[in-house]
């Protein structure tokens, strides 16, 4: 049976400048698939080649289907959330108005997941008026996951969810996402944290220099000794 | 390059051969218009230094024609003076009044400017029509001399070729790179020592003088005749049209620019179908909308496609 | 640097960083509040005062109902659309059409409501989307090539001499002690304040309405929720030149309908918005009200500023804001790219 999402010698860049030299890689559904790399490796660019926010050549293929070329609004509502570096917020309005805008895809009532979405963050229920703008950067990063959930989205791509965030945090929101894992969503996440990364992820790949360098299960990776020693730090 | 240098040159020696000869072949009336040509140059020689070289929006260069003309107009009723020693006095003061209004612009840019530069020649008129006493007011001012249409041709292109030498030389040097530095790269240019704000300023300052000149001569070109309504809104708007289709930033374009609006109107209201006083804005609209979708560059983009073409061939 | 270079320098020296200050500060409400309350007192002791705010109120509702339009656009593309409002001229020449043909006035209004939207969507897909990336000067001369051409088509179709279409509210006075209002200024208030109330609830409380304000704010974030930005620009030009059109009606009574009608109110209208913040919705009401009120009182008890000047007078409040507050009254983001 073919992935949820397929990668086939993806290229990509910046102007002048190549971002991406081909890049090939996998994720099958129900799965969590972690992307590691170094600053500049490319990671950010192929979530951004896969949502068309950046002009791409190679193909892709989601749920069988070729995605077209078209722009992030087609990709979105194929059914793949991307939430980029930076979370996407709408910081000038309000919670409640930031959730709503990432069910804009759906049609018919989403007072159940506004439901969910409460019992996942509780905080949501009294802010729900407040700027989102005005958030700490913890509550920001969760209001762009339960945003992406609005969406109700196959596949959810995540870049550098654990960014800025204390430890804490970082442990919180990612046990959220398995618990959305657990739940059938697809994740796909980018992370310098290649520590938590790995114990969140089934799979991963490592690019470097707009290559995949490695790839397979995260328990071999974790034993790798490249990984270890770039990545992991011993 | 070569190729571009000889292709300007035989455009200047073509030019002027066909400005010299021109009036033998021309009756009165069409004297007058070509000479309306040159006006048009002038002015939108001088908005191009401002919008194009320095990138300050302006669609107010009517007000500086206007007083230019009201200059011109004034000094020939009230004071009896010869058309072409005002042409001078004009220049200094729409220089200054330039000035003027380039410092509180310096504060303001992109569409704020236009906005303000919009108003600006919105409002002008409305001065003239409120200071009756000195402009006449809706009547207007009648100048005491006026000029035949062969005198007018000469005096207009011959202010055209000095305003075209001038400007090249202005631009050529360290000024021109200096105006060029403060539209392309204004944090490199400062660091470098480029007083920004001096050199924004005398560039209004220039493009003003020029406007003023043409304004004098555009009063003489209408029977010395100066009114408020023939400086309104429209004016400012066809200069500005006018460098967009001469293509902003280069000299190269300016007299395709200036041929576009001074002759257009007159050439569409001959037409068949569009003849009416009205069927003129509407293919001078539609034409000035088809060229900014197509022609991005204006004429010099397409005189610069050519001669590119034709460095390929050889 | 020359110590003359240096002065100029100091003027030309302002906050060159872009800051993102919230919109209505105390010191502006404070401000609003206190004019309110002169134009009350004054209203009460003065007949004329009264008379003359009533009527300011009444063109500065149409000031504002042009503002709104011209500031929908900038909002969403920063482009100052300088055709707004010759293509409200244009739709209330259709309306004068419709008329014509044997409508009644407020059917014709409403069915040149829904064309004005329809002729709105079209010039953004037809004429503005081609040139939208490109530099601010190309986009200028796009929309002023589009007020000539409208210009032109409409006095073709029309002529250019004076038109009158029936008056929807009536030339009746009434007389409240010993001031005359007229039935023409009020309706004119009621329209234009119900057709912004109506755009708001579109705004806060629809779907699409939230859509084309992310689509606004941020395009990029709203591409990625599924919106598809390109269209909303659209819509936004649609619901602008239905306020344009909503402008254009209700000023035709008392400016008559000729192909110039709109071409002061234009300036009128930058002025406002510019006075409320040219990011400002709210801005652009209040500022278009201000305004107005403000020309009729100077016009009435500053003897210098006679009709001529009224225009002028506009200016001036656009450069003193443009220099002083450059982004008005409520505005939020200054934008300023030095």
């Amino acid at each position: 049976m073919a992935a949820l999402l397929e990668l086939e010698d993806v290229r990509a860049r910046y102007g002048p400048v190549q971002a991406l030299h081909g890049v090939s890689l996998d994720v099958e559904e129900g799965q969590i698939v972690a992307i590691l790399g170094a600053n500049g490796a490319g990671k950010t660019t192929t979530l951004r080649a896969i949502s068309n926010t950046v002009r791409r050549e190679g193909g892709i293929r989601f749920a069988g289907k070729a995605v077209g070329r078209g722009g992030p609004d087609d990709v979105a509502r194929l059914g793949i959330a991307h939430v980029p570096e930076g979370r996407g917020t709408f910081a000038e309005l309000t919670v409640l108005e930031n959730l709503r805008l990432g069910a804009h895809t759906r049609r018919g009532s989403i007072k159940d997941d506004l439901a969910r979405v409460s019992a996942y963050f509780p905080w949501i229920d009294e802010r729900r008026n407040q700027q989102a703008g005005t958030l700490s950067g913890g509550e920001q990063q969760m209001l762009a996951l339960a945003r992406a959930f609005m969406q109700r989205p196959r596949l959810l791509m995540l870049d550098e969810p654990s960014l800025g965030l204390a430890p804490r945090l970082v442990t919180e929101i990612f046990r959220i996402i398995k618990d959305l894992n657990e739940e059938g969503l697809t994740v796909l996440v980018v992370e310098q944290n290649a520590h938590i990364a790995l114990q969140l992820a089934q799979t991963a790949y490592v690019l470097e220099v707009g290559r995949v360098a490695l790839s397979g299960p995260s328990v071999e990776l974790q034993q790798h000794e490249s990984v270890r020693r770039s990545y992991l730090g011993y | 390059m070569r190729a571009l240098l000889q292709m300007r040159l035989l455009v200047i020696a073509a030019t002027v051969a066909v400005i010299v000869v021109l009036p033998s072949m021309l009756d009165g009336y069409h004297q007058g218009l070509a000479a309306r040509v040159a006006i048009y140059f002038i002015a939108i020689l001088g908005l191009n230094i401002l919008t194009g070289y320095t990138g300050q929006i302006s669609i107010g260069h009517g007000a500086f024609m206007a007083i230019g003309g009201y200059t011109t107009a004034i000094l020939s009723h009230d004071h009896h003076m010869s058309l072409l020693l005002t042409l001078p006095i004009a220049l200094v003061i729409s220089f200054g009044v330039g000035l003027l209004v380039g410092l509180p612009a310096l504060r303001l840019s992109g569409v704020y400017l236009a906005l303000a530069t919009f108003a600006f020649a919105v409002s002008v008129p409305q001065f003239a029509l409120k200071f009756s006493k000195f402009t006449g007011g809706s009547n207007g001012l009648q100048a005491d001399e006026s000029y035949s249409h062969l005198k007018l041709y000469v005096v207009s292109w011959a202010c055209a070729g000095i305003s075209f030498v001038l400007a090249f030389l202005l631009l050529r040097g360290r000024i021109g790179r200096a105006f060029r530095a403060t539209r392309d790269s204004p944090v490199a240019a400062a660091s470098s020592g480029v007083s920004l704000p001096v050199y924004k300023t005398f560039a209004f300052g220039v493009s003003a003088a020029y406007a003023g000149v043409a304004g004098s001569l555009f009063v003489i070109a209408t029977n010395g005749f100066a009114q408020p309504q023939e400086f309104g809104v429209t004016l400012s708007l066809q200069l500005l049209i006018g460098a967009a289709v001469a293509g902003l930033g280069s000299l190269w374009g300016v007299l395709a620019g200036a041929a576009f609006i001074g002759l257009l109107p007159t050439v569409s209201a001959s037409a068949p179908l569009i003849g009416s006083a009205h069927g003129q804005d509407v293919v001078f609209g539609l034409i000035v909308i088809l060229i900014m979708l197509l022609l991005p560059n204006g004429v010099v983009g397409v005189l610069a496609r050519l001669a590119r073409m034709r460095q390929a061939r050889d | 640097m020359s110590a003359f270079a240096r002065k100029l320098q100091a003027v030309a020296q302002t906050r060159k960083t872009t800051t993102v200050s919230t919109g209505a500060s105390l010191p502006v409400i404070a401000a609003l509040v206190g004019i309110a309350v002169f134009l009350l007192v004054g209203s009460l002791s003065s007949s004329i005062f009264a008379q003359q705010t009533v009527a300011g109120l009444a063109q500065g509702a149409v000031f504002g109902s042009l503002a709104l339009a011209l500031v929908l656009i900038y909002r969403a593309t920063e482009v100052i659309n300088f055709a707004q409002g010759e293509m409200a001229m244009a739709m209330t020449y259709v309306g004068y059409q419709l008329t014509i043909w044997g409508l009644s006035y407020w059917l014709a209004f409403a069915l040149t409501l829904v064309i004005a939207f329809v002729f709105g969507v079209a010039v953004q897909l037809i004429v503005i989307r081609p040139v939208q990336h490109r530099s601010v000067i190309a986009v200028v001369i796009v929309t002023v090539g589009l007020f000539i051409l409208t210009d032109g088509v409409v006095a073709w179709i029309w002529g250019a001499d004076l038109k009158f279409m029936a008056a929807p509210f009536g030339n009746q006075v009434y007389h409240v002690g010993s001031v005359a209002f007229a039935r023409q200024d009020l309706g004119v208030l009621l329209v234009s304040i119900l057709s912004v109330i109506l755009l708001w609830l579109l705004f806060q409380f629809t779907k699409i309405g939230l859509a084309m304000r992310a689509a606004a704010l941020r395009p990029a974030a709203a591409s990625l929720v599924g919106i598809r930005v390109n269209w909303m620009l659209a819509i936004g030009w649609g619901l602008a030149s239905v306020l344009g059109a909503v402008a254009g009606l209700m000023t035709e009574p008392t400016q008559f309908l000729q192909p110039t009608m709109m071409q002061a109110i234009l300036i009128y209208a930058f002025a406002a918005a510019v006075l409320g913040g040219l990011e400002s919705p709210a801005g652009a009401v209040i500022g278009g009200l201000l305004l107005g009120v403000f020309l009729n009182l100077t016009g009435q008890y500053v003897g210098f500023v006679t009709s001529e000047l009224r225009l002028p007078a506009a200016f001036v409040v656009l450069l003193v804001v443009l220099v002083v507050k450059p982004n008005g009254l409520l505005g939020r983001k200054q934008v300023r790219r030095v």
